[in-house]
């Protein structure tokens, strides 16, 4: 195995661009360091980002909108009291991963590139409407996070391609956002079923909304019915019953050692409505 | 296979070691160093047995590479007492009969000590979730909680 | 009558001072199995299956042995070429098949070769080169499914003379015990329940993976350090598995990070001794916490069916239990024992019991805390607690109306010596935990347990230093804080300072045999062996003072750490101190030893009662345990804290027996959970603080009363925990784990 530590994104472009047999990039690298260890995936080339200039910033744009480093840790995005005030759905899923160990050294970038459907931060990026520049031989193209996975432990990076730069929204006015996932224990588990939800408020009424389910299909769906369900309402009962009815329809999931089938399609209905009474809330200014 | 020459800090003294790019700072410690106070309970991250602080910062040594350890800090559970005086979590948990087997005692003072410089006044709850990645199959955890919690009033009261 | 009271009490058992190892395992210099390094030393790796069941048709290991890093292969036929005892047999054939397999793969991880080389790396990638052919045979991994006529057979021949004409051949021992007439008993019931139960295999999850170091020369001659419950078993099976004599293999314990069991056979040991020979240089093994969940011994799946007759006013007039257990690809799985004590609490005129010792295609089961219990008190004690909630009765109240006491003929044959059962049950309807309020949403449930405990081979050996310091030397490895209890016992006897007590645990080349720690043995056998042999250095100490005053030996008495005369007529002579006697040892007769070397029988069986309060969730089937309190008979806690900590441990293990931890095989027959991540056991935040409380009903086979406490503490938890779910859920739950998944189909089921 060959490990560079470039000193810019061009040049780790590069490097990936000419590497042959299996490239990984690594950034806090708690998926891949535990691929190597198990033999499941042994890089030909590992390319370490870290080295490279402001890998670890989190910056507030003038529009309010927010760029973070690759290699930003969860550990640094939860104690960014300003990036949690404004996005407290996203920091929480990252701050969901793992341990506070892994908290130490995980990315919302390797989350993303690691390809899992259950991938915590995942489902709240989609529904913070998050996007990310990704890097690569032509120069960089900016991409929405939900277009990344393209299947489990696939993305859809070219050969040469990496994510330089993940770009949160500006919040704005009444907005609000949650993630919730369902673990057999409180910590250390992968989601069984995980639920972003990010809206904005016109007054009572749900203006805007975007909902996003994870480990119920093959990649992290974000799903217009459940959007549906709740725009235009007050989030009354019957809107938390269309919306749970919408997102357990949405999912697609499997039987694995995780959960069943019939599990994760109740549960992310039970979820879906937990979280939006959460960024519900958010948005309207109450503590949630 | 070519190996990486790594000069950095271990509780304070500048060591260096030659590894395959590979090997995982646990790896490195443990086999190069000698400094096997450090345990590879699961190589996966889960159960925190191998946790080190890495320029302050609270990680499991086998999720980061030994190249990865160029220039930087890095303190074990070897680096916690102060010549014979031992640190005030290592005397409670002898006190409270925080271990049994103790195989796990090493990465939790090592994330105890972690939770304490920046909380000083934890509550049962955020204790127990800090140290959620650090697994004891031996004593429900009970003992450890009190250890730390009355070690946190302790230092509280000292201060 | 004061002065005899003030005899009667202790100096020093009983309190919890700061364990002897302590700053070693606090400072991270205590050596563990993997800590261990040697010159020239070679690192092995083990190559395994990754089929649930196969022929091994060929391995082809030239490319590995040709790479430049490697020193030695080996294979099981480098194990049949033993010279010294050629034919094993029995046990340690099976434990052979396992440590390296023959002519099958008989499960998913099962060793099939290893290799030796130069770095871990290069052994770990000398695997690869490694070419193994296999026929992939049918498998089966379910107990019920493995005792059905067409399941595949794991191996002709294994059955032994206990196993019934006409069942299938992996149905290898069976138990059958009784007494009354159980049919009688259930037409004197005012209700009969008959349920069936299923508990999932669990492994016990020490949190250090296996590790050896070993050397073993051409000569016969070798050296073994590794993470182990008992060096003298892994000392004797390592020799007569390579074939050279026990005494020429000297086995060091290192500290061991957990075994609960799982550590009281050999795995790697032999492999590595063997690769030694091959390369001549010592070689270390360390297995990945894969290795472990996939090829070291998880407990025993069960299936299980109970009948139980009581009647309106709680009196159980029969009870009836067939408990089918699936112990892996080898004879060993405890249907004996889960049978014998899924009644042993109850006082039973009609009772009945049979159990199933079933192969299966899963690595070969090895003891967890009480191994075979927990399963048999989850589905017994259940039954019981279905029948109070339709005879609305208080679980506490029937229990203490059956429970077994002195005099009581037990469930498995034997009479009940002095036991501890209905103290426990009187100190938890005390207990302000269960008269507690519960929360909507919340159930409380209880359950008893018990436990044989265990006596077995025991050596200790105590010596004196001329300062009046004492040096032990014991042969059962420190657990969780055994060299403690064994220095305060010595203390006790010598009446010298706990600090002024070395414990050490020796290598099999310096003490007799001692069996494993295992069987909550450590405290009682080892403890007992110290306390004997402490007193054997007592009799020599007052021998010397005789000596020096000149009068007969009877006529000296051993008080408070120095010989006195032993009433007015022996004479007025000033107490001469131990170490008074010690200073000049060498010219009043030499060294002062004492040594204690015997089977103690009298282990004195255990009870306990736990309470717990669970909350389910309605909507999502997932539990949390919001409150917890052990009660156990200790007989008498030597180290209180350490006892607590045993309460405790086995609480939390049985919580995650309970709610989520399982093997979970694929249709393939392969694991498909093993790593920390998808084995869930309990982590921090899972848990409350676990209340206990010792009860001390001393046992008359101990000089002072000790109980082993290590075991029983895992035996109600499930049943305990399954009947605060059904409780709080509404829904019996007849299977274990309580996954989210199982409780939410159940709350489904049942509208």
């Amino acid at each position: 195995m060959d490990y560079h530590s470039p000193a810019n994104f061009a040049e780790a472009s590069a490097l990936a661009a000419k590497a042959t047999g299996i490239t990984r990039f690594l950034a806090g690298g708690t998926d891949v360091l535990v691929q190597l260890r198990s033999d499941l995936v042994t890089p030909d080339t590992l390319i370490d980002i870290k080295k490279i200039n402001g890998v670890r910033d989190i910056t507030r744009n003038a529009d309010g909108s927010w760029t973070l480093g690759v290699a930003t840790t969860g550990a640094e995005m939860s104690e960014h009291s300003a990036l949690g005030r404004d996005w407290p759905g996203v920091v929480e899923a990252m701050d969901l991963i793992g341990s506070t160990q892994v908290q130490g050294r995980a990315t919302l970038t390797g989350n993303l590139c690691n390809g899992s459907p259950a991938a915590d931060s995942v489902p709240a990026m989609v529904a913070a409407g998050v996007t990310v520049t990704v890097t690569g031989p032509d120069g960089d193209r900016e991409v929405a996070v939900e277009d990344i996975p393209t299947g489990p432990g696939r993305t859809a990076l070219a050969k040469g391609e990496l994510i330089s730069a993940v770009n949160i929204p500006a919040r704005g006015e009444n907005g609000g956002d949650a993630y919730l996932r369902f673990i057999p224990r409180t910590e250390m588990d992968i989601a069984v079923v995980g639920v972003g939800v990010n809206l904005r408020l016109d007054g009572d009424t749900i203006a805007e909304a975007r909902v996003s389910l994870g480990a119920v299909a093959p990649t992290v769906l974000l799903v217009d019915d459940c959007a549906k369900a709740i725009i235009g309402t007050t989030l009354d009962d019957a809107a938390l019953d269309a919306l749970a009815a919408a997102a357990s329809a949405a999912c697609n999931p499997i039987d694995d050692k995780r959960g069943t089938i019939e599990f994760r399609t109740e549960v992310s209905g039970v979820l879906a409505k937990r979280a939006a009474k959460i960024a519900y809330a958010r948005a309207k200014g109450e503590q949630a | 296979m070519s190996k990486f020459h790594v000069t950095t800090q271990v509780n304070g003294d500048e060591v260096e070691f030659l590894c395959d790019p590979r090997e995982t700072l646990l790896d490195c410690l443990r086999d190069k160093l000698n400094l096997t106070g450090a345990k590879e309970g699961c190589g996966t991250g889960d159960c925190g047995a191998c946790s080190v602080s890495v320029d302050g910062r609270l990680v499991c040594s086998c999720l980061m590479l030994g190249v990865e350890a160029e220039g930087k800090k890095i303190d074990t559970v070897e680096g916690i007492a102060n010549g014979e005086e031992l640190h005030p979590l290592q005397q409670k948990f002898i006190e409270y009969a925080a271990l049994q087997c103790g195989i796990c005692t090493p990465g939790i003072l090592v994330a105890a000590k972690a939770l304490l410089e920046k909380n000083p006044d934890p509550t049962e709850e955020e204790t127990r979730y800090w140290l959620a990645g650090n697994l004891c199959r031996c004593t429900g955890y009970d003992k450890i909680i009190r250890a730390v919690m009355d070690t946190a009033a302790e230092l509280r009261e000292a201060s | 009558m004061a002065l005899d009271d003030r005899k009667s009490q202790f100096t020093f058992v009983g309190t919890s001072p700061d364990r002897p190892d302590g700053l070693d395992k606090v400072t991270g210099r205590a050596k563990y199995g993997a800590d261990a390094h040697a010159p020239g030393m070679l690192h092995g790796a083990v190559l395994r299956s990754p089929h649930a069941h196969a022929r091994i048709v060929r391995i082809d290991a030239s490319k590995a042995e040709a790479h430049k890093d490697v020193k030695a292969v080996v294979t099981r036929a480098d194990f049949a070429k033993v010279p010294f005892k050629p034919g094993l047999e029995g046990e340690f054939w099976n434990v052979l098949e396992n440590v390296m397999a023959g002519e099958k793969a008989l499960y998913d991880g099962h060793a099939v070769a290893a290799v030796a080389a130069t770095s871990a790396l290069a052994a770990r990638d000398a695997l690869k080169l490694i070419e193994v052919e296999y026929e992939v045979l049918p498998h089966v991994t379910d107990v019920d499914k493995a005792m059905a006529p067409d399941a595949p057979i794991i191996r002709e021949g294994a059955a032994d003379y206990s196993v019934p004409e006409g069942m299938h051949p992996n149905v290898v021992r069976y138990h059958e015990s009784s007494h009354g007439d159980v049919e009688t008993g259930f037409a004197e019931a005012d209700l009969v329940i008959e349920d069936s139960f299923t508990t999932e295999a669990t492994h016990q999850g020490y949190i250090e993976p296996h590790a050896c170091l070993g050397a073993l020369g051409a000569d016969g001659k070798g050296e073994l350090w590794c993470t182990t419950q008992g060096h003298w078993t892994a000392q004797k099976t390592c020799a007569a598995l390579l074939g050279i004599e026990t005494s020429q293999l000297r086995v060091t314990a290192s500290e061991i990070g957990g075994g609960f069991g799982g550590k009281t056979t050999v795995f790697i040991e032999p492999v590595a001794l063997a690769l030694s020979r091959k390369a001549n240089r010592p070689v270390k093994i360390v297995m990945s916490r894969s290795e472990v969940f996939r090829a070291t011994g998880p407990t025993a799946s069960a299936s299980m069916d109970i009948k139980i007759g009581m009647k309106k006013d709680g009196t159980i007039t029969a009870a009836e239990g067939t408990f089918r257990l699936q112990g892996g690809a080898f004879p060993g799985a405890p249907g004996d024992m889960t049978a014998m004590c899924g009644f042993a609490p109850y006082n039973l005129s009609n009772v009945r019991q049979v159990g199933y010792d079933v192969m299966a295609n899963r690595p070969k089961q090895a003891a967890y805390r009480a191994p075979g219990a927990p399963m048999g008190a989850f589905a017994v004690e259940s039954v019981l607690d279905e029948l109070c909630k339709k005879l609305g009765l208080d679980p506490v109240e029937m229990r203490l109306k059956n429970a077994a006491h002195e005099g009581t003929k037990a469930s498995f044959g034997p009479t009940y010596e002095r036991i501890g059962l209905v103290e426990t049950l009187e100190a938890a309807k005390a207990h302000p935990h269960y008269s507690a309020p519960l929360k909507p949403g919340q159930g409380r449930g209880v359950s008893c347990g018990f436990w044989f405990n265990h006596g077995g081979e025991t050596s200790v050996s105590l010596a004196l230093s001329e300062d009046g310091s004492a040096q032990v030397m014991v042969g059962t490895p420190d657990i969780g804080g055994s060299r403690a209890s064994m220095a305060l016992m010595a203390a006790e006897v010598l009446g010298v300072p706990y600090e002024n007590i070395r414990v050490t645990i020796a290598d099999t080349a310096s003490l007799g045999y001692n069996d494993v720690s295992h069987g909550s043995r450590v405290t009682y056998a080892s403890g007992l062996a110290t306390i004997k042999a402490a007193r054997h250095v007592v009799e020599r100490l007052c021998e010397r003072a005789a000596a020096k005053w000149g009068i007969p030996v009877e006529a000296v008495k051993w008080e408070n750490g120095c010989a006195v005369p032993s009433g007015p007529n022996a004479g007025d002579f000033d107490p001469v101190p131990l170490a008074d006697i010690t200073a000049d040892m060498g010219a009043t007769g030499g060294p002062i030893s004492g040594h204690f070397e015997a089977t103690p029988e009298g282990a004195g069986v255990s009870f306990g009662t736990h309470i717990v309060d669970a909350e389910v969730d309605p909507e999502t089937g997932k539990t949390s345990i919001t409150r917890y309190t052990v009660i156990q008979d200790a007989g008498k806690a030597i180290h209180p804290s350490y006892v607590e900590g045993q309460y405790q441990g086995g609480a939390a293990q049985g919580i995650g027996w309970a709610l989520n931890e399982e093997y979970v095989y694929g249709e393939d027959g392969c694991l498909q959970n093993s790593i920390f991540l998808d084995y869930r056991i309990p982590v921090a935040s899972d848990l409350p603080m676990i209340d206990t409380v010792i009860v001390e009903v001393p046992n008359p086979g101990h000089p002072f009363g000790v109980r082993g406490v290590g075991e029983t503490g895992i035996v109600p938890p499930l049943a305990a925990i399954a009947n605060a779910v059904s409780h709080a859920a509404g829904v019996r739950m007849r299977e274990l784990p309580m996954s989210p998944p199982r409780i939410l189909t159940a709350l489904k089921g049942n509208g």
